[in-house]
């Protein structure tokens, strides 16, 4: 058993989210940096959706009453395990009574705590991911809650470290299914300028502010769907880049998608970061 | 769609129906083969699974009513004959769970969004946007013009399936007080 004792800004749990649900309007959702939380199941031996907390901006302290192996993975943090400052990306144990603390991290924003076993707690259409944008799955975690440990079912891996996934501010894409609707100007604009992140950034989409990216077809867009990783440019002509809780369509053209991996990295942004764009292929 | 759901393929790992298209989230690109099969694929059928009705009751009563009237150039009795007298079908979903995109018979009803959107508008309320009609599933923000609500629940994760509405359903609108 676990419990909360402090949530830090936003602590959630979260998995590989529920795919397959978006014709009944029903987004994916789970885990925004999904490098990070796989990497954190695969170190201390957990099968791949084993659910996890997504730790937003540190802050985050739990106790255990049992042994407990976990693991701290997403944006190199410092991790307290009672007074005793240790690091994340390495398997630590927490004997009963032990304390573990993950500190917000000097860059990039969200961890994985990954608690071997997985955590259990009823699904929501098959899955235990929090989704912020529907409310679907359980509600974010408050101080006092007491959460259900699994048994573990495979043997740890044997790895004391891995390299920490740095968190970058290049992202690469490729142009989006409406990169015809926007001027050749305004794709020089969206990989040859710098994006500033704006305070509008949570699991649903990070809006960024820069140079205007202007149109050259008029009119609405029909609905169409989105996927993770779509960067849509609203009226406004300021990109948004749509993350994990993003919803199933939307009426504004997409200009390009980042590659999955970088998809990832965009999990990571926080207002204030400087961030630019590539394009994967050259035309 | 309804192809793909009848026969579905490995590499699909989502269908997301738009307005006017149809979006494939695959687990890894496709062989030139199933680009073939997907482009080969029948698309005569847009209803697909057997085209369920749902007769959804409505109070007309909604604040927007009156507006949609003088937009629509009907009274506001026409207004609730209009939408109940056409059957809507099920475009597709999005917004939130449940809520479904109901395409109608013509074009009588079309009324843009209003121009301020409420922050809160409640569960079961029956609007009209463009060329759409829909119920909202749960309290929220929105922006369509209301014209009555409905006790139906379009989503509810205690009942199987918890949409009431998917892709290809049909739907009647029923006046309560008629």
């Amino acid at each position: 058993m676990i419990v909360v004792e402090q949530t830090g800004p936003l602590a959630l749990i979260t998995d590989r989210g529920r795919p397959g649900l978006a014709h009944l309007g029903v987004s994916a959702s789970g885990a925004a940096d999904r490098t990070a939380y796989d990497l954190g199941n695969r170190l201390i031996g957990n099968p791949p959706r084993a659910a996890a907390i997504e730790v937003t901006a540190g802050g985050f302290q739990m106790s255990v009453d049992t042994l407990t192996w976990i693991a701290v993975t997403g944006a190199p943090t410092q991790v307290r395990v009672n007074a005793t400052p240790t690091a994340s990306h390495t398997p630590i144990v927490l004997e009963p009574g032990d304390t573990l603390r993950v500190n917000a991290p000097p860059l990039g924003l969200r961890n994985y705590l990954c608690v071997r076993g997985g955590l259990r707690c009823p699904r929501t259409l098959g899955s235990r991911s929090t989704d912020t944008l529907s409310g679907l799955g359980p509600p974010p975690l408050r101080q006092g809650d007491r959460l259900e440990v699994g048994v573990p079912s495979k043997d740890m891996p044997g790895i004391d470290l891995v390299a920490p996934n740095q968190p970058r501010k290049e992202l690469e894409l490729d142009p989006g299914p409406r990169r015809d609707w926007f001027t050749d100007q305004a794709w020089r604009r969206l990989i040859g300028t710098a994006w500033s992140v704006t305070n509008e950034c949570d699991r649903v989409g990070v809006r960024l502010s820069g140079a205007r990216l202007s149109r050259q077809v008029d009119g609405e867009l029909p609905s169409e769907g989105l996927i993770r990783g779509a960067i849509q440019v609203p009226a406004s002509g300021q990109p948004l880049i749509f993350l994990a809780d993003h919803p199933v369509t939307g009426g504004y053209p997409v200009i390009a998608v980042l590659t999955r991996r970088d998809a990832d990295h965009a999990g990571q942004l926080r207002p204030g970061d400087e961030v630019r764009f590539r394009a994967r292929h050259r035309p | 769609m309804a192809a793909l759901q009848r026969q579905p393929m490995e590499a699909v790992e989502e269908i997301v129906p738009g307005a006017r298209s149809l979006l494939l989230r695959l687990r890894r690109p496709l062989t030139h083969r199933e680009e073939r099969d997907i482009s080969g694929r029948e698309c005569a059928d847009p209803v697909g699974e057997a085209a369920s009705e749902v007769e959804i009751e409505v109070d007309y009563d909604g604040e927007d009513l009156e507006e949609v009237a003088q937009l629509t150039g009907l009274s506001r009795e026409e207004v609730v004959s209009t939408h109940t007298g056409q059957s809507w079908t099920v475009g597709f979903c999005g917004f939130a769970p449940g809520f479904a995109y109901l395409r109608g018979e013509h074009d009588r009803l079309r009324v843009p969004r209003r121009t301020t959107p409420r922050t809160r508008v409640p569960a079961g309320s029956v609007g009209l946007a463009d060329q759409w009609s829909g119920v909202y599933p749960r309290r929220g923000p929105g922006g369509w013009q209301l014209i009555g609500h409905t006790d139906r629940t379009t989503w509810d994760l205690r009942r199987e399936p918890p949409a009431l509405l998917h892709p290809g359903a049909v739907v009647r609108f029923v006046d309560r007080r008629a």
